[in-house]
């Protein structure tokens, strides 16, 4: 009930700033505009419409998760808003909780409207609603839910300038840490094929979220391979989560 | 009586500079809050107040000490269900409307809806801001701010509330009225905590006080304990003399044209002084005696300290 109040609060906060709606806006182009790409290459014009607007929903998706998330808790601190937050029976776990869930319902909303402009612009082109287009953009949202996580993560203990820089960080290390998986199968020396099997294991696999490609060629995936992907991003978002619980709980707010 | 916060031996220091270098901000403060009292926390600007305030509101951690709030440990939900905290320059949501702004904080204490509408609704009327409910606090003054801040402390109806300079950015009549609800709820029976470096206003409604300088607290009792009846002198203004006629009876303060302002430190010298005016023809203003206020111990105390 504490974690809702916040959570509402913290999603009051970010529909009411303005770089929301910027990043909407551009996603909202940039979806459209996919259009007149497709119209202007050779090749098989639905698939870029829908790779471009894919795409997009992921980008815009995560300078949201990471714009807004990388000022929440700083802001709080810096404004000092959280004094007479502290000062209330709440635990500064449920504060931090109500953030993120804020943010996550802020997130789902314009990931949804992103969604819904992007079927809009498939249906122009091929007149059929492609739902399954969907389960793509269900994975891009359960890589927002994970990046938020990270950004809080980081707006516990930095200023969002930083936290930003780094939540990207994690975002495009995220996004090419597979290729460690081809260094290990190339590597011949144990020691080191060990060690980049280690840093593999800690660094965040972003690709599994990715069905971008499967979905829109409509290659079939194994449910298992879904409900893998789905249990990582949960399982890494907790990780992330009781570290920056860690974090806050043993911080001065001066 | 009961004491609702008990403070015992209370140490912190910030690291400070980019070479972090420990300065010791309170060195081992020790007080208590009897139940049903205001409690005056006094001490001019850099003493500590407000550090003091943060630790037992568990906004910071103390470095070593104790803080029991209604005997429970300061941190744990019990005590902060029972406390309210209106902090020095309030700093809020501004996004929010007023309303919007109680509402949030009343949700906090999972307040029932016909609860909750009610004490919001007679909070704006308490701190004069109904007609503020659907202003976004972007939009506030200062002292408007400072009366929604003291609505949300008292949104909990709190047994123990916390004030960290409740006058700062009030006008005249802002602060009488602050006053006035101050005294009210006390009547109501709740413990007031309030921190100030502002004397006059405090010391007519405080029942004990501490005085903190550069960290420790130096002097604490009842008002009256500290303060003396003793008048130390009269403040006399009269026209009609020349200056020279009032030598060996006072200090002479000022002089506007004809009207002289002095102060007479003796009792049989103000005698002396009203039949002289009474021979010449001429005329008393004012005879004002001073009597001890705390400012005056304050700044004896801060200049020993
Ligand atoms: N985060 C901090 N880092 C370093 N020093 C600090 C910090 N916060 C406070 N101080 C120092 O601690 C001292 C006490 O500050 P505090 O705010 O408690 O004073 P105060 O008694 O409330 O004063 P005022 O009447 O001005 O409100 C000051 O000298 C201040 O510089
Ligand atoms: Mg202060």
């Amino acid at each position: 009930m504490k974690i809702k109040a916040i959570a509402l609060n913290t999603f009051k906060e970010a529909i009411r700033d303005r770089i929301l709606y910027l990043l909407f806006f551009f996603a909202a182009v940039s979806v459209i505009f996919s259009r007149v790409l497709a119209v202007l290459t050779v090749g098989d014009r639905v698939k870029i419409v829908k790779d471009v607007g894919l795409a997009s929903i992921s980008l815009f998706g995560v300078l949201m998760a990471v714009m807004i998330g990388t000022g929440l808790v700083y802001k709080e601190i810096d404004k000092k808003t959280i004094y007479t937050l502290i000062s209330k029976p709440i635990r500064r776990f449920e504060f931090l909780l109500g953030k993120f869930f804020g943010l996550v319902l802020t997130l789902l909303i314009m990931t949804s409207l992103m969604s819904l402009i992007f079927l809009l612009t498939v249906f122009f082109h091929t007149f059929k609603i492609e739902a399954g287009l969907l389960l793509a953009v269900l994975f891009i949202f359960i890589e927002l839910i994970l990046i938020t996580a990270v950004a809080i993560l980081f707006s516990c203990f930095s200023t969002p300038i930083l936290s930003s820089l780094f939540s990207l960080s994690f975002f495009l290390i995220g996004h090419f840490s597979w290729s460690l998986e081809t260094l290990i199968q190339k590597t011949k020396s144990a020691p080191l094929k060990l060690f980049i099997q280690a840093l593999y294991a800690l660094l965040p696999d972003l690709e599994n979220f990715n069905f971008k490609t499967e979905v829109v060629y409509g290659l079939t995936v194994l449910p298992k391979y879904y409900l893998f992907s789905a249990l990582y991003g949960l399982a890494y978002t907790a990780f992330i989560l009781t570290l920056a619980v860690l974090i806050f709980k043993r911080r001065d707010f001066v | 009586m009961a004491a609702v916060l008990k403070v015992e031996n209370l140490h912190k220091s910030f690291k400070v500079g980019f070479i972090p270098k420990k300065r010791e901000i309170l060195k081992g403060i020790s007080f208590s809050v009897e139940a049903g009292e205001i409690f005056g926390y006094l001490g001019p600007n850099g003493a500590g107040k407000t550090t003091t305030l943060k630790c037992t509101l568990g906004l910071i951690f103390p470095d070593q000490g104790q803080i029991e709030i209604f005997g429970h440990s300061h941190l744990s939900l019990e005590a902060k269900e029972r406390i309210g905290y209106l902090p020095e320059s309030p700093y809020f949501y501004e996004y929010l409307t007023g309303g919007e702004f109680l509402d949030f904080y009343a949700r906090l204490f999972l307040l029932g809806k016909k609860e909750k509408e009610e004490r919001i609704r007679s909070l704006l009327r308490l701190v004069g801001l109904e007609r503020a409910a659907r202003l976004q606090l972007r939009k506030f003054s200062r002292g408007m701010l400072q009366r929604i801040g003291l609505a949300q402390a008292l949104i909990n109806d709190p047994e123990l509330v916390f004030l960290d300079e409740p006058l700062g950015g009030l006008d005249p009549l802002g602060r009488k009225e602050l006053r006035d609800i101050i005294i009210r709820l006390k009547r109501e029976g709740k413990t007031i905590f309030l921190c100030s470096h502002i004397l006059q206003d405090i010391e007519m409604i405080c029942d004990r006080v501490a005085i903190l300088v550069g960290g420790r607290v130096i002097s604490q009792g009842a008002l009256e304990a500290l303060v003396s009846e003793k008048i130390l002198y009269t403040e006399v203004t009269l026209s009609g003399l020349s200056e020279s006629d009032l030598e060996g009876l006072g200090e002479p303060v000022s002089s506007h044209g004809d009207r002289i302002m002095l102060k007479v430190f003796q009792e049989d010298n103000i005698e002396r002084l009203v039949a002289l005016v009474q021979d010449k023809k001429a005329r008393i203003h004012s005879l004002v005696p001073r009597t001890e206020t705390l400012e005056d111990i304050f700044v004896e105390m801060v200049r020993q300290g």
